[in-house]
């Protein structure tokens, strides 16, 4: 599914990623945790396609593509999709008409006919009935007003409508309560599938355990430095990342 | 100035009020017209060294001859077809009874046109027409005193509440020639009257028409107007239009104005608060893609006490377009409570393109709250990126982002209802800009 070699990205002067390995295959849901400015939120970026961020060497295979050479919306097209961790307020743009023509466009994309207004109207009522989002939120300017929380269901019920291949999620569950916090993971564990994949990006344990990831990673100064099962990330939440500094070999970075 | 005064333009037009000398045989209105001819010639074409005119060049303008209107012009139906009735419809300086239809307006509404108040009263016309000959800046309103023929005259009687809006097109028929024509428009609501009516500037052909004209409006106590005007012309039409409204106590004015056509489209809005707490709420969109020059210059007055104005334009330059806004607010000794605020927000898309706003504001009384601010800024990277990762292709995210920011003028007209109407007018001409520097311009 996803395959990242030796990645080093650069913003500016900075070498955020320093020689990254990852493998996910389909079907698993793979947790990335790692303290603050380990390069958490610049791998979801990179993925998607951001710009601002240089790639220096590696590569990211995705399906048996190179990912990095598509265009962000090629990449959609292609099944990947980014839950931001600050969705963007867009003014003026009404959120279902919004997802209508994304959807489309995913779907023009692939050579598949355009979903017309009844027919879409039925799949978001679907949607919006298995992640318990309140109607309103459709009607209104794409995150315009929403609370936190509503932001962060409303990036789930976006993945849940367009149903993609792989998805990102990154740091989805900062800014939640617990009850926003079950929700979001309710919505994620009802997407799970053998053929769909989660990167799920968190400085917390606490959002693993309600979603179960197959591998656990620790992303520290730009490289993972630790894989393992869950019990990896219980062992950070009783340690704090510290311990995981105290384990990298000295003089390891590539 | 006599360099001016020798270019083909004028020669153009001096040579049209030649030909009508001969019409006027009232000498009230004879002597109008000669009045505005002479300044108009005296004065020459502005330059850019006049500050009205700064960003405005009339160099490949003046360099253009054009001749009167041919008589009997055919239109295409077809090109009014979005415009619903009841309605009235000038072409190429002459109204085309065939495509206007008045039914189901109250009696209180009276209609008229100017060539027939030309004809049928003169020295009412010659009051209407009289043109302050002072000015070096203002030969366009001098030349249409002395060469308006045609023009909508449009009075409601005091109290009448008029439901349905009323359609005023004016249309430029590709005809064979580069034709000029001058247009006098005038609207009187009488006390507590309500109106709301649509002015449409559609092109019909690739024609180069020159289109000048002035439009008086005056507002009794209390009265409401609501105007919207969508200037659509072709893409080679030059339009010259002065607007001026003059508001009595507690009338509102609410206005919205869309540039979206023509190559060279000036617009020069002047709205005077004469009575105390009159209200003026005015939004525009001018959208300068392509070729196209729009220059708006807003003149806005508070003279009364306790009055309001609100004015929110936004406008856009892409490819090589100029955007030129003007907003100038005046508030006048003893115009006290005075209340102004004027915002204006600019996209730049293309380096091509330039966007030049001011924003003036001149206080001479006490007590006022006065606000402005313009800009001119890309579109959020931050909300392109997050469209494209939902799959929208750069052309359609820029084209979903640039719609949502242009749109948000059209809210002053809410309360009438012509929201949707104006709306759909700027849809298809986004739709149309999309189509043609969309896809892989980018």
């Amino acid at each position: 599914m996803l395959k990242i070699d030796n990645l080093h990205v650069r913003a500016g002067n900075r070498e955020i990623l320093k020689g990254l390995n990852l493998e996910v295959a389909p079907g698993e849901v793979h947790a990335i945790m790692g303290p603050n400015g380990a390069g958490k939120s610049t791998l979801g970026h990179v993925l998607a396609g951001r710009e601002g961020y240089e790639v220096t060497a590696g590569s990211v295979t995705y399906q048996g593509k190179d990912l990095l050479a598509l265009e962000p919306e090629e990449r959609a097209a292609e099944g990947l999709f980014l839950a931001f961790q600050y969705p963007v307020e867009i003014p003026g743009v009404n959120n279902t008409y919004f997802l209508r023509a994304a959807l489309n466009a995913q779907r023009k994309h692939r050579g598949e006919p355009e979903i017309d207004s009844m027919g879409f109207l039925k799949l978001v009522r679907q949607k919006l009935s298995v992640l318990h989002i309140k109607d309103e939120l459709l009607n209104r300017a794409v995150n315009v007003g929403f609370s936190g929380g509503e932001k962060k269901r409303n990036e789930i019920f976006q993945l849940a409508v367009l149903e993609p291949t792989l998805a990102i999620l990154d740091e989805t569950d900062s800014g939640l309560d617990i009850d926003a916090l079950k929700l979001v993971a309710e919505g994620v564990n009802l997407m799970r599938s053998p053929e769909r994949s989660f990167l799920v990006v968190t400085h917390y344990q606490r959002l693993l355990d309600h979603l179960q990831p197959d591998v656990v990673h620790v992303l520290a100064e730009g490289r993972i430095v630790e894989s393992g099962g869950p019990e990896l990330a219980r062992e950070l939440e009783q340690h704090g990342y510290a311990w995981v500094k105290d384990r990298i070999a000295p003089g390891a970075a590539a | 100035m006599s360099v001016a005064t020798a270019s083909p333009l004028v020669e153009a037009l001096d040579a049209q009020a030649d030909a009508l000398v001969a019409d006027s045989v009232d000498p009230a209105l004879a002597g109008v017209r000669s009045t505005a001819r002479e300044a108009a010639r005296r004065h020459g074409l502005p330059t850019t060294r006049s500050e009205r005119w700064k960003y405005t060049h009339l160099r490949a303008l003046a360099a253009r001859r054009f001749v009167a209107p041919a008589a009997g012009v055919g239109v295409d139906p077809t090109a009014i077809a979005d415009v619903p009735a009841p309605r009235l419809v000038i072409a190429n300086g002459r109204c085309v009874p065939a495509l206007s239809d008045l039914h189901g307006l109250p009696a209180g509404l009276r209609v008229r046109l100017l060539s027939e108040v030309l004809r049928d009263a003169p020295g009412e016309a010659a009051a209407w027409l009289a043109t302050d000959g002072s000015r070096a800046d203002a030969v366009f309103p001098q030349w249409n005193g002395a060469l308006a023929g045609e023009g909508f005259v449009l009075e409601v009687e005091a109290g009448l509440r008029i439901d349905t809006p009323l359609h005023l097109v004016v249309l430029g028929v590709e005809d064979g020639g580069d034709r000029a024509f001058h247009l006098r428009h005038r609207l009187v609501l009488g006390a507590g009257a309500t109106l709301a009516v649509v002015e449409h500037h559609l092109g019909a052909g690739a024609h180069r028409h020159l289109h000048n004209s002035v439009f008086r409006i005056e507002l009794g106590e209390g009265a409401v107007l609501t105007q919207a005007r969508v200037q659509h012309e072709a893409d080679g039409a030059t339009l010259i239009q002065h607007t001026q409204a003059r508001l009595g106590a507690d009338a509102h004015y609410r206005r919205l104005d869309l540039e979206l056509g023509s190559t060279l489209s000036r617009h020069e809005l002047e709205v005077e608060l004469a009575g105390d707490g009159a209200v003026l709420e005015a939004n525009g969109v001018l959208l300068a893609d392509g070729r196209r020059h729009l220059d708006t210059r807003l003149g806005i007055e508070h003279r009364g006490r306790d009055t309001r104005s609100e004015l929110g334009w936004r406008g856009l330059g892409a490819q090589r377009g100029r955007m030129v806004f003007h907003g100038g607010i005046r508030i006048a000794e003893g115009a006290d409570g005075a209340n102004a605020a004027l915002s204006n927000k600019n996209l730049l898309l293309d380096d091509g393109a330039e966007i030049d706003t001011q924003p003036v504001l001149v206080i001479h009384a006490d007590d006022v709250q006065a606000a402005h601010g313009a800009t001119v800024g890309r579109l959020d990277e931050a909300a392109l990126f997050y469209l494209r990762t939902r799959g929208l292709p750069l052309a359609e995210a820029t084209a979903l982002l640039t719609g949502a920011f242009l749109r948000e003028p059209l809210a002053v007209l809410e309360p009438s209802g012509l929201e949707a109407l104006l709306s759909t007018a700027l849809d298809a001409r986004l739709a149309l800009a999309a189509g043609r520097h969309g896809a892989g311009s980018r």
